[in-house]
């Protein structure tokens, strides 16, 4: 595409947008597994309102010839599909900014910001193919069409995709999706678009899916038996996903009638020797940490699926935030030890959900994983997962006539029995207790039980996992993020190319390990990017290492960082 | 099997003299040892209050949790290994108070648990407080004034919900109760027990002598298939009418419903994640063929 800097030659960044109830998800869910079965590198990801029809919602789709990860700003093709759409986009619209719509449908908006207006017929298709809602298809073809993909493996996955409807809706997509795809080729040929993407043989090899699908697998890799969750937008599709495999995979999934009762489940379940989890966002999570603390007395294990969304309250419940970390960190009355995770990549997502199953049965500790509705609805291709060192690790001890639950050992950890297994009997009571589990007010004894429940943080920390730097060791700078933030700080760093800048990535946040600290020690100035307002991690690291940050790039509207926004700060700060 | 299986030992019993908690204590032991229900195949689930405390002077497994919270890990360790026989117990403070949302939910899954509520109308471990069931015009230090708000009918509630096993004991008589708890746990599915019992310290008006005068048991004839008949009994509030009121056998069980017992009978923990059936499932996300 011309006018375009050599680093994103072989990068197109398209955007779709239209209002809710439109099928900008359909068209999201079609083209990226179109491209990613024509072997491109895809990266897409939404941004929706909450609402169930109307409004403006948009998704961006980066097809490139390397792996792209993270959202840009720039939009080089853009697919308007009703009136509004452009207005929603238009402080993104340059010069640059190729428009795909119908001049009936937006009207005077085409002239926004953009001087390269095409005026492409997708309703007018879909209405001679036999009904406008195929206006998406059309689009659909289109895209596909000018990325040169080829019709047949369009129209196999539109068959693939439509399968469970009539045959006529069946052969409306296939028309359409076709006709749009005429549309693209003419374009291409035309020479008025040129979008010459290379396939990556890599990618075709490779596994396409989103946070929450990633989260669901770990979850399953790590044994999950059972999960109780109430319905939240962003964290419903790790409950969706677990319960539309549960029959493969013997998974209890129920849907709760509170979060309350979610958690609560979760315990007992665990207490009886399942493996359980809970899904859950902001709100939701509050309602939970009654339940936490009583994981925290109990000793029992519990692995939290916390999707962040902005808050407080019911705050933008489709968007995106890193707000709830101090939430996580200081949830639950009284003192006890917990795990914070805070997955930067699916593979993460997928690698640090299995662990989290296998270390709140060893430490018998809450652990949490911490994502966004921005990774859990953001697709990507990645290397399918290696499940070849997966062990779903098992702690529970089979008990003798005399077990006492809460027996106290150097470590602090006592080994975990559950009902119905040996010959001993298990009491776990959320009173203070004995070591039989018994309710004590032997006040020698509760300080003993405080010690105890602490002591297992030693353990916990020295296992930390470690952060990932990106970049020389020998750095002047170093910028440090955690969770979701990950691919757009580290795109932002290769887009800057400096020497003296390097990334440290935090996946797990609490505890955090020694390296933590020993990198930034080695950093003359370090520069904090996290998704909220008052810079969380910031105030974690000063807490636990004792340093304070020199520079904070927050965000709090909403939305995710995109690549260049990180780019002009870390420009702005190291001039 | 003997009561005295269950017995904890030599323990500090927190109940005061005269509560209403000890006949119901010594009620459940008769009944699971009558039922042959072996200790280290029983859980105990309570809340948080005076009756709650009842798991800790039994010899059983116990999960005392939350206030209020005693039905979803009962309902979860029940479906986490159906071969356990597991019992929520807790009082009406905590039951239908705290834990109301609980309640109605839990009937409606219908996990094959039995629920024993200890219905003192008052509330004991936080001074003397009016519980959801307590009568119009009962006074205490916060309802000055005398209750104004509609008692809860936990009967009506549970028979309008379509719970499988609906009746009311009274722990005065321990002999009856032991019975109607008898049925309860046998029955498949979720069964409620409300036993009626005085508090000794905080309800001066519901006595064992008022309750001996207010109560009564439901008829030999009365038909505990028929669900409003049953309802009609249960609304009756000027007498109580004690015994089963509603028992609906045939409906499935949350572990019948929730599918992974259908094939394969073995408790979770014995289970292992299938790795070769995951990783076709990962490779699928490859999205071709």
């Amino acid at each position: 595409m011309s006018g375009k800097s050599t680093l994103h030659e072989s990068d197109v960044s398209i955007v779709l947008c239209g209002q809710a109830g439109q099928g900008i998800q359909t068209v999201e869910f079609l083209l990226t597994r179109i491209l990613k079965i024509a072997g491109f590198n895809v990266f897409a990801t939404k941004e929706y309102m909450s609402r169930i029809r109307g409004g403006a919602n948009s998704t961006q789709i980066r097809v490139a010839s390397r792996k792209v990860s993270a959202p840009v700003n720039r939009i080089d093709v853009l697919v308007a599909l009703n009136e509004g759409a452009l207005q929603h986009v238009a402080a993104r619209i340059s010069r640059e900014t190729m428009v795909l719509a119908e001049k009936s449908v937006v009207g005077d908006e085409a002239d926004l910001g953009s001087s390269k207006f095409i005026d492409v017929p997708f309703t007018e298709t879909a209405s001679e193919i036999g009904d406008k809602v195929y206006a998406n298809t059309v689009a659909v073809g289109t895209i596909a069409g000018l990325l040169g993909v080829k019709l047949g493996d369009i129209s196999d996955y539109i068959k693939r995709f439509f399968s469970a409807k009539s045959s006529e809706i069946v052969q409306g997509n296939v028309k359409s999706a076709e006709a749009g795809h005429k549309i693209g080729r003419e374009l291409a040929a035309s020479g008025a678009i040129d979008l010459d993407i290379a396939a990556d043989t890599q990618a075709s090899d490779e596994i396409l899916l989103n946070g929450a699908e990633a989260v669901g697998l770990g979850a399953i890799a790590g044994g999950c038996n059972f999960i109780a969750s109430y319905p939240m937008s962003p964290s419903t599709g790790v409950l969706a996903f677990l319960a539309k495999h549960g029959s493969d995979f013997d998974i209890i999934a129920e849907q709760a009638e509170d979060e309350i009762a979610a958690i609560n489940m979760a315990l007992g379940a665990w207490y009886a020797g399942a493996r359980a989890m809970v899904t859950t966002s902001g709100g939701g999570f509050a309602l939970m940490t009654e339940g936490l603390s009583l994981a925290g007395m109990l000793e029992t294990p519990v692995v939290i699926h916390l999707a962040q969304r902005p808050g407080p309250a019911t705050g933008l419940p489709t968007r995106t935030e890193q707000g709830d970390l101090e939430l996580a960190l200081y949830a639950g009355h009284g003192e006890f030890p917990r795990i914070i995770f805070a997955p930067g990549t699916l593979q993460e997502a997928f690698y640090l959900t299995q662990k989290a199953f296998n270390l709140a049965d060893k430490y018998q500790v809450p652990v949490f994983v911490l994502t966004d509705q921005y990774m859990i609805d953001s697709y990507y291709n990645v290397p399918s997962f290696n499940l070849s060192d997966v062990r779903v690790e098992k702690f529970i001890i089979k008990t003798a006539a005399d077990y006492r639950r809460y027996e106290l050992t150097k470590d602090g950890i006592s080994p975990r029995g559950i009902p119905g297994f040996g010959e001993g009997l298990v009491a776990v009571d959320s009173d203070e207790h004995d070591e039989a589990g018994h309710i004590t007010e032997d006040l020698d004894l509760r300080v003993k039980m405080v010690d105890k429940r602490l002591k297992r943080l030693e353990a916990m920390q020295a296992e930390a996992v470690h952060p990932e730097l990106v970049g020389k060791s020998d750095y002047e700078n170093l910028l440090i993020c955690w969770g979701s933030t990950y691919h757009i700080a580290r795109e932002a760093l290769a887009e800057l190319a400096r020497d003296d800048t390097a990334l440290l990535h935090c996946k797990q946040v609490y505890p955090l390990g020694p390296g933590v600290a020993d990198h930034l020690k080695k950093a003359r100035r370090t520069i904090l990017i996290e998704g909220n307002a008052t810079g969380q991690f910031g105030k974690l690291i000063r807490l636990h290492v004792g340093i304070d940050v020199h520079e904070q790039i927050l965000k709090y509207s909403g939305l995710s960082f995109t690549v260049e926004e990180v780019v002009n700060r870390l420009e702005t700060l190291l001039a | 099997m003997e009561a005295e299986a269950f017995e904890a030992g030599d323990i500090d019993i927190a109940w005061c003299p005269g509560c209403g908690n000890f006949p119901i204590l010594k009620a459940l032991k008769q009944a699971l040892a009558e039922l042959d229900i072996d200790p280290s195949g029983l859980v105990l689930v309570s809340g948080i209050g005076q009756a709650a405390k009842i798991p800790h002077y039994f010899r059983t497994n116990l999960f005392d949790g939350l206030h209020g919270r005693a039905l979803p890990p009962a309902t979860a360790i029940k479906a986490a290994n159906p071969s356990l026989t597991v019992i929520a117990e807790s009082g009406d403070g905590d039951m239908y108070g705290e834990g109301g949302n609980h309640f109605i939910h839990t009937i409606r899954r219908n996990p094959d648990i039995t629920n024993i509520v200890h219905d003192n109308m008052v509330y004991g471990l936080t001074k003397g407080q009016a519980s959801p069931t307590s009568r119009i015009g009962f006074k205490t230090p916060v309802q000055v004034a005398g209750v104004f708000l509609e008692p809860f009918n936990p009967l009506a509630a549970a028979i309008a919900l379509s719970a499988g096993f609906v009746a009311r004991a009274f722990a005065g008589h321990i002999e009856q109760t032991k019975d109607i708890i008898k049925k309860a746990v046998t029955h498949k599915g979720y069964a409620l027990v409300d036993v009626l019992q005085p508090c000794v310290t905080f309800n001066k008006v519901n006595t064992y002598q008022w309750f001996k005068e207010n109560c009564y048991y439901l008829e030999d004839s009365h038909d505990s298939s028929d669900r409003s008949g049953a309802f009609n009994r249960a609304i009756e509030t000027k007498r109580l009418p004690l015994g089963t009121f509603y028992v609906n056998p045939g409906k499935d069980s949350f572990e019948d419903n929730i599918g992974v017992y259908r094939e394969d009978k073995r408790p979770l923990y014995e289970r292992d994640v299938d790795l070769e059936k995951l990783g076709a499932l990962v490779d699928s996300f490859k999205m071709v063929g």
